[in-house]
């Protein structure tokens, strides 16, 4: 499914990733939200595969734990309780983790060449021997999920197990979802799965229920289907509609090579000018004059006494 | 289970109730979420709380805890009423036309021969009519007022939708919506699965709740369906093989039962649990105890049990008491009339109810012995860790010794999952330090004492001299050994009737059919026959193939009994033998092969065409169902409902003023305890603990994983009384209960509404068990601080699912 | 020590201390900064030792200049403000960038090509603080909203782009007006010098000069 050197794009890097490999199918992650109890085997089976052990931390009044993503916690359940108009409560449990964009802003924003890299398959992946712990992927990415360790500096945040993908094995967490809410397969394969569980959940009678697959960042390898697709944003908060900001657009897309630009025409303007106009040369001293005797400049300030310019 | 996990896809509806299936069972749960999405099934679930099962529900409903028989005694008054019922089956299948003796009764809540001195039945009015012909009178029109049919109609009348909802606080509507949903699938090619564990289990109606769910199956006939039967989601990975095995003081293995005192007399012993039919014809397997009972003395004792000495009956302990639970046991310890105590597995001072009781028993020993992988809160009763366990250690006398055992992945063997699957599994790393397994630890520990009795003397010696010990390496009984004793084999040669030999002597047997009474066969689990046969270790299969696409993979593990995968599974046919509907093709007669076939193994014996007339449920003497327990309960034929002894309400209002049957009239508590029981007016909420997806019992706290995602200990608490009390969520609460008080977070939630009981507005206080004062999740407070010391009428189990508590701000 | 009558005093030992140091601090800041700009200077971390370094080091060095410059530019506010012909020197740009100097009015310490490069500089690093300390890892960014820090990076850059823009203005200058370069190294500037660029400050200087040596 994958080849570790099948890389599409690479952060701060101007040139062609390797293009040959032609016959690779894109994958995907489906989180079926409707099947989702919660129970955070993904979390642990994430914890485990990537060896990973987040603080044990405390309660906060809610089933949240570890409450946010860390770089050490790459996946986390999100609880929220939400009461519809007609006065049903509904719990809904959301995987939160890297979405892994088609457009990734984490990618875009990096300075740091070949330390986030996404793979032909989707993969996006970071690689902390490249990364510098600026945490410009944090200002880039449209959903919040890169976090830097305090240990090392590093930005760290879900692979989708590339490694195991590599090796032609599901995710740690697809592996050990006991409900089947997680699934992996190629894009077009989960899409087809996704739009299925879209029309069961039509026929229970979620009538707004859809896909995740936010075309803003060009899509996402890792798809939500929702009973509410009309509101993601009480699934904890999803964003409804997430694109990399304008301003993240702004700072590192056109004006980059613009202001470079400007910055190398400025210096080179200096030196035609230097070229055509010359330098102002230092006038010479006017050795006549008595040593502390100095005439008082001309009343309209020129000094007319001094040779110009011109005149050499 | 009646059934199995992986047959929970086959169901139209599954009701989880008295149990939290997708918090406590999330892998079995991917039957649940395959059948929804497969097999357009509802899940509907029915609980004090909102649940992680409720999020994934399309229906549920909010009950207050310790209600569940008013429930379903209104649901089966209401199949009733509505002739909402599977008539053919449950006119054949169950024990409807039967009729019941004349002095059987019901009168202000208690059933006919009553004792109040000693809290118990005489259950002799509580039996079929015996016509002349030996056999059990019956009326096909279901119109005789004495029948099952009509009496169980007559006790639940009373549980009108009005009653059932002032007594669950669901209201009317939400009663009438799911009824009706579960009506629906008393259509035969229909099946409703119930989902339920310790929800059920953990009340002094315990038992009664289970037996009322089984009713309501036979009712809408899905016991014995694929995608059907009451299904116990067993807790421990191994407790069903615990209670298989008959570890509990009462038990033998195999459900067989010890002798009391007053049954010294083998004969009288073996004839009394020797069922004859009680029906023309019908099968009554348990006709064969002798043989079962015979062959597990064989294999205990060898050569030293013979008829003439009764195989050994004098041997077997003999009850004085009901039953030696663990409430009776620390009654007798606190009160200094033990010495020592070995805890194998086991964490009393966590798990059993009234903490301080626990801890004042365990003081009184003079030893205790703890075998298990982990530094349980029990190993450290006796050392202070402040306010989490605050005693004088100077005090305490006992001297503990703990002996290090392996985990399950650190040895080999079969663990039976809730489906009676016997599944093999292989270490997969050593134990670390000096733990061994715990065959090893006691058959040391057995040999030394044997040793000493050798060396010594002592009286009653008997049983321990010739206890049958002949392992290869005899401190080390090895889970091969072990089980293929349990399956027992040939000590003689074994004929047929024409005298050909059909099995050689030292040969594993290949099923229970196989035992004798006559000594000739040992088997030390006679319901274990067939696990490890001439063929090997059947425990080890590993075929999932599925030929019926029913789920049922009869090449997988191997369950008892005889592997079949769903109890009285020729249920599932009609009198003529064929699949009760298209999708529910399960088992059948097949005329052409003169036999029963299909996806199961037959639960019933495979020649016996449908024109014999024998029954599916070839355990009962009837062959039928029971919908009238005349026997197997203690607190009556009938569930009824009762209030917990612990409960917001103070009266039971199915029978108002009438103080005896407000608690089980037939549950035992001590006086102490009964004194240590809280009034409403002081402990006005009703609580309920249970245990929580990331934590397995009291184990996972010791581990770090588990730790990560859920730290520290909480309690749930509705938003409405959260305001009451004036706290936000991760606020500190007391819960106190008359007995004792914890301390913890406070979860605030819209999952916990108030409901009204009468006029009474009552909320739920949710206590997840989790934490305990070792391990590496944040220290915590031992829950049953507040449980309180009575359990089931039948089992004795705790009530840790319905006391009263009250919660204050910290 | 005694200044030879044919030269003033333009910048002081101190002035000329802190210019440098601001000016290898500006040259570091402005490597490590183009690193993280632009894919094309990533090598230009190297210059603080690399790329993690330049991390590390850069918002450090920032604080540094920002105050060596802010100390500096607080002594020549004054100078810095709109004085006499600079609006007349400034409409004839023309004839300074074609060095007909002839033509030019007499002005202050500072032309107001310098004073615009002062007031670019003060506003530009005022900016680079702001946006380079909501921006900083792993110390102040976690305070603030992703939003905020979004607007702070895109600001940082374009504030950095204006420094740098100022500061390449500043060093052709300084290489095409002859004299310059040594008054920042040495400290002085001949009186031609001073009476040809900046003759009102010639005029004030001397002055001062005459009347220190009239008692």
């Amino acid at each position: 499914m994958n080849n570790s050197q099948n890389i599409i794009a690479r952060s701060a890097t101007t040139t062609t990733p390797p293009q040959v490999r032609s016959h690779v199918d894109e994958v995907a992650k489906l989180i079926d939200v409707s099947k989702c109890i919660g129970c955070k085997a993904c979390q642990v089976a994430c914890m485990e595969w990537n060896d990973l052990r987040d603080d044990v931390g405390e309660c906060h009044g809610t089933y949240d734990n570890p409450t946010d993503l860390t770089a050490n916690s790459w996946t986390v359940m999100r609880f929220s309780e939400h009461e519809t108009q007609e006065g049903n409560l509904e719990w809904l449990i959301r995987k939160d983790g890297c979405m892994h964009c088609a457009e990734p802003g984490c990618l875009t924003a990096c300075p740091a060449p070949g330390a986030i890299v996404q793979y032909a398959n989707g993969i996006v992946d970071f690689n902390s021997e490249h990364c510098i712990g600026c945490g410009y992927c944090i200002t880039g990415c449209p959903f919040d999920i890169p976090r830097i360790s305090a240990k090392d500096q590093k930005s760290y945040k879900c692979t989708l197990c590339s490694d195991r993908v590599n090796a032609g094995m599901e995710p740690a967490c697809v592996k050990t979802c006991p409900t089947n809410c997680i699934e992996f397969g190629t894009k077009e394969d989960m899409l087809a799965r996704a739009e299925k569980r879209v029309g069961d959940l039509k026929a229970l009678g979620f009538r707004d229920a859809g896909i995740y697959d936010p075309a803003g960042v060009g899509g996402t390898h890792v798809m939500y289907v929702l009973h509410h697709a009309n509101d993601p944003n009480r699934y904890s908060g999803l964003p409804k509609d997430p694109r990399i900001s304008p301003l993240v657009g702004a700072w590192k897309g056109a004006t980059k090579p613009i202001m470079s630009a400007i910055i190398g025409i400025t210096a080179f303007a200096g030196v035609i000018h230097y070229m055509t106009k010359g330098p102002k040369e230092e006038p010479e001293e006017q050795a006549e004059h008595g040593q502390d005797d100095v005439p008082p400049p001309h009343s309209l300030g020129y000094d007319a006494t001094r040779p110009r310019g011109e005149d050499r | 289970m009646t059934n199995h996990w992986v047959d929970i896809r086959n169901a139209n509806l599954i009701l989880s109730m008295g149990g939290n299936s997708a918090e406590a069972h999330p892998v079995g749960f991917r039957w649940v979420t395959e059948a929804i999405e497969h097999n357009k099934a509802e899940l509907i679930t029915i609980d004090p709380r909102f649940t992680r099962t409720s999020a994934v529900a399309q229906d549920k409903a909010f009950i207050r805890t310790g209600t569940d028989i008013a429930f379903l005694g209104g649901l089966i008054s209401y199949l009733i009423e509505t002739d909402q019922i599977q008539r053919e089956y449950v006119l054949n299948y169950t024990d409807a036309a039967l009729i019941v003796r004349e002095d059987y009764g019901f009168e202000d809540g208690l059933f006919s021969g009553y004792d109040e001195s000693t809290r118990s039945y005489d259950k002799q009015s509580w039996m079929y009519e015996m016509g002349d012909d030996g056999f059990v009178r019956r009326d096909e029109s279901l119109q005789d007022p004495r029948c099952v049919y009509q009496l169980l109609r007559e006790h639940y009348s009373r549980y009108t939708p009005d009653m059932v909802s002032s007594i669950t606080g669901i209201t009317v509507d939400d009663i009438q919506r799911i009824w009706k949903k579960i009506a629906a699938m008393a259509v035969p090619g229909k099946t409703m699965t119930i989902l339920y564990a310790l929800g059920w289990t953990q009340h002094s109606t315990g038992s009664q709740i289970i037996r009322n769910a089984a009713m309501v199956q036979l009712l809408l006939g899905n016991m014995g369906m694929p995608g059907g039967g009451v299904n116990a989601l067993r807790g421990h990975s191994n407790i069903q093989g615990l209670t298989d095995l008959g570890l509990l003081s009462q038990l033998l293995p195999g459900y067989m039962t010890l002798a009391n005192a007053k049954e010294q007399d083998y004969r009288a012993y073996i004839d009394k649990r020797t069922k004859q039919p009680t029906v023309e014809g019908q099968v009554s397997y348990w006709k064969n105890y002798e043989k079962f009972h015979v062959s597990l003395m064989k294999a205990w004792y060898g050569d030293a049990a013979n008829e003439g000495n009764n195989w050994c009956f004098d041997w077997l302990p003999k009850l004085e008491r009901p039953l030696y639970d663990i409430l009776d046991t620390f009654e007798r310890m606190s009160k200094g009339e033990l010495n020592g105590y070995f805890c194998q597995g086991f964490n009393p001072l966590a798990s059993f109810p009234d903490r301080a009781k626990v801890t004042r028993a365990l003081s009184s020993l003079k030893y205790l012995v703890v075998m298990d992988p982990l530094n349980t809160e029990t190993s450290e009763f006796w050392r202070n860790y402040g306010e989490y366990n605050d005693v004088d250690s100077s005090q305490i006398d006992t001297e503990v010794f703990r002996l290090p055992t392996c985990c399950f992945a650190e040895d080999e063997g079969s663990i039976v999952n809730s489906a009676r699957w016997l599944q093999w599994h292989w270490s997969a790393a050593p134990p670390p330090g000096d733990a061994r397994p715990d065959t090893r630890i006691m058959g040391e520990l057995f040999l030394k004492l044997k040793r000493l009795y050798q060396e010594e003397g002592g009286v009653f010696a008997d049983p321990i001299l010739n206890l049958t010990w002949d392992y290869r390496i005899p401190d080390d009984p090895k889970a091969d050994e072990l089980a293929r004793e349990f399956n027992g084999r040939a000590l003689e040669d074994l004929t047929d009737e024409q005298g050909n030999v059909t099995r050689r002597a030292g040969e594993q047997l290949a099923g229970f059919a196989e035992l004798t009474a006559d000594g000739r066969t040992a088997a030390g689990c006679w319901i274990f026959t067939g696990c490890w046969t001439e063929a090997g270790n059947q425990m080890a299969n590993r075929d999932n193939s599925d030929p019926y696409g029913t789920g049922n993979t009869l090449g997988w593990a191997w369950a008892w009994p005889m592997n079949r995968r769903i109890l009285y599974n020729r249920a599932s046919a009609d009198v003529q033998g064929r699949p009760w509907g298209p999708d529910k093709a399960f088992v059948w007669w097949d005329g052409e092969q003169g036999a029963w076939v299909g996806a199961d193994v037959p639960d019933f014996p495979t020649n016996s065409p449908p024109s014999q007339g024998q029954m599916p449920f070839i355990m009962q003497p009837e062959g039928v169902g029971h919908l009238f327990a005349g026997q197997s309960m203690v607190d009556g034929p009938f569930p009824e409902h009762y209030e917990p002894f612990e409960s917001p309400v103070s009266q039971n209002l199915l029978h108002p003023g009438k103080e005896k049957a407000r608690n089980n009239p037939a549950a035992r508590i001590f006086d102490e305890d009964r004194e240590a029981l809280g009034k409403p007016e002081e402990f006005p909420h009703a609580a309920t603990t249970y245990r929580l997806t990331e934590h397995f019992h009291f184990w996972t706290k010791h581990a770090e994983l588990n730790a990560i995602v859920q730290p520290q200990q909480f309690v749930e608490i509705g938003e409405a009384l959260a305001d009451e009390i004036g706290i936000a969520a991760g606020d500190w609460v007391k819960v106190s209960s008359k007995r004792g008080f914890i301390k913890a977070v406070a979860v605030v939630t819209k999952r916990l509404r108030p409901m009204m009981i009468g006029d009474k507005q009552v909320h739920h206080v949710g206590i997840p068990l989790h934490w305990g004062f070792t391990g590496v999740a944040k220290k915590g407070y031992l829950v049953n601080a507040l449980t309180p010391f009575v359990g089931d009428a039948n089992t004795q189990t705790p009530e840790y699912k319905s006391f009263t508590v009250r919660v204050d701000k910290v | 020590m005694k200044m030879p009558r044919d030269r003033l005093i333009r910048y002081s030992p101190l002035d000329r201390a802190n210019h440098w140091t601001m000016a290898m601090v500006f040259v570091l800041l402005a490597l490590s900064g183009l690193a993280f700009f632009h894919p094309a200077f990533f090598f230009l971390s190297h210059t603080l030792g690399g790329p993690v370094w330049a991390r590390i080091l850069h918002p450090f060095l920032g604080v540094v200049l920002v105050l060596l410059f802010y100390a500096m530019a607080a002594r020549h506010v004054r100078r810095n403000l709109l004085g006499e012909n600079d609006v007349q020197w400034a409409r004839q740009i023309g004839d300074v960038l074609d060095n007909r100097d002839d033509k030019l009015p007499p002005i202050g310490k500072y032309n107001p090509g310098q004073k615009l490069v002062y007031w670019s500089l003060v506003v530009s690093i005022a900016l680079l603080l702001f946006s380079g300390v909501i921006m900083w890892r792993p110390w102040f960014a976690g305070f603030f909203p992703i939003p905020l820090i979004r607007f702070a990076s895109l600001l940082h850059a374009v504030s950095a782009f204006v420094a740098i823009v100022t500061i390449v203005v500043h060093v052709y200058a300084a290489i095409w007006v002859k004299g310059s370069i040594r008054s920042m190294t040495r400290g002085w500037v001949t009186r031609a010098w001073a009476r040809h660029h900046h003759g009102l400050w010639a005029r004030e200087q001397e002055e001062a000069q005459r009347r220190e040596q009239q008692p």
